[in-house]
């Protein structure tokens, strides 16, 4: 049940977070100079939009949540599992964003969970 | 011509940073809290307790500063590139994790658990050999 409600956290807060930092940036406006201070000014630039802070907290709680889970499950299982986050971005752009799930994109889906059930099942 | 070449070959190298340093940010996290013991807390005195031992455990930083690079490799390739582009690019990642815990942590990865991890490569390769836009443009 503890592995469950972590997974959770991380797949769905992580998720989420990720989406709002890729609107934020995209609204932030494409990176042409690599520079360190060019890349300063471009990262206090993605502070002023506020899906940068959204997302950012969402990616803190599935970061802590990561942390926990690491703290008594091997990486070699935790990180494969995030992988239903694929899952989780193809239901919400479904039902959140309207887009279409097409059959090549369901059977992308598809293979991500049944190897998300292989690496479970190889933990036994 | 030249910019378009420019612009494979920044984005090329921004999603190598990712799929190195974004797994190997996760083992050296995994490392640090093995240290620490499964997370137990029960009242906001053991939360602070926790706080304290995470954030004074030399992995945990060094597990930090290996995710903020690839998070500032992420950030800035979605800044020219899709992220329907950029998240399978990041497919491979899943094997490199699965490696990385073998040699650095010597965790033992099962058959069952590389075929699995193979299936999820191969799924989100498939993701994302899919058309980005599936909404109709208005």
């Amino acid at each position: 049940m503890r592995e469950v409600i972590f997974f959770t956290l991380i797949v769905v807060a992580g998720t989420s977070g990720e989406l709002c930092v890729s609107r934020a940036m995209k609204e932030t406006g494409e990176v042409h100079d690599f520079r360190p201070l060019a890349i300063l000014k471009v990262v206090l630039r993605a502070m002023r939009v506020k899906w940068t802070w959204i997302g950012v907290g969402l990616m803190t709680i599935g970061f802590f949540s990561l942390l926990g889970i690491l703290s008594f499950e091997n990486v070699s299982l935790v990180v494969p599992v995030t992988a239903l986050s694929y899952v989780v971005g193809a239901l919400g752009g479904k039902f959140f964003l309207g887009e279409r799930v097409n059959r090549r994109r369901l059977l992308g889906i598809a293979l991500v969970c049944v190897g998300v059930t292989l690496v479970v099942l190889g933990n036994r | 011509m030249e910019s378009h070449k420019r612009l494979h070959l920044k984005t090329f190298l921004m999603i190598s940073i990712m799929v190195l340093a974004g797994p190997l940010g996760n083992v050296l996290l995994g490392k640090g809290m093995k240290t620490i013991g499964p997370v137990t807390a029960t009242s906001p005195a053991d939360v602070l307790h926790l706080l304290a031992r995470v954030l004074t455990t030399g992995y945990i930083w060094m597990g930090i500063a290996s995710l903020l690079t690839f998070f500032l490799a992420y950030m800035l390739v979605l800044s020219w590139a899709d992220y329907s582009f950029v998240q399978p690019s990041s497919a491979f990642s899943y094997v490199v994790v699965a490696t990385l815990s073998v040699v650095l942590l010597g965790e033992v990865v099962s058959p069952l658990r590389w075929l699995g991890i193979a299936v999820i490569c191969l799924g989100v390769f498939v993701v994302g050999r899919t058309h980005p836009n599936t909404t109709e443009i208005r």
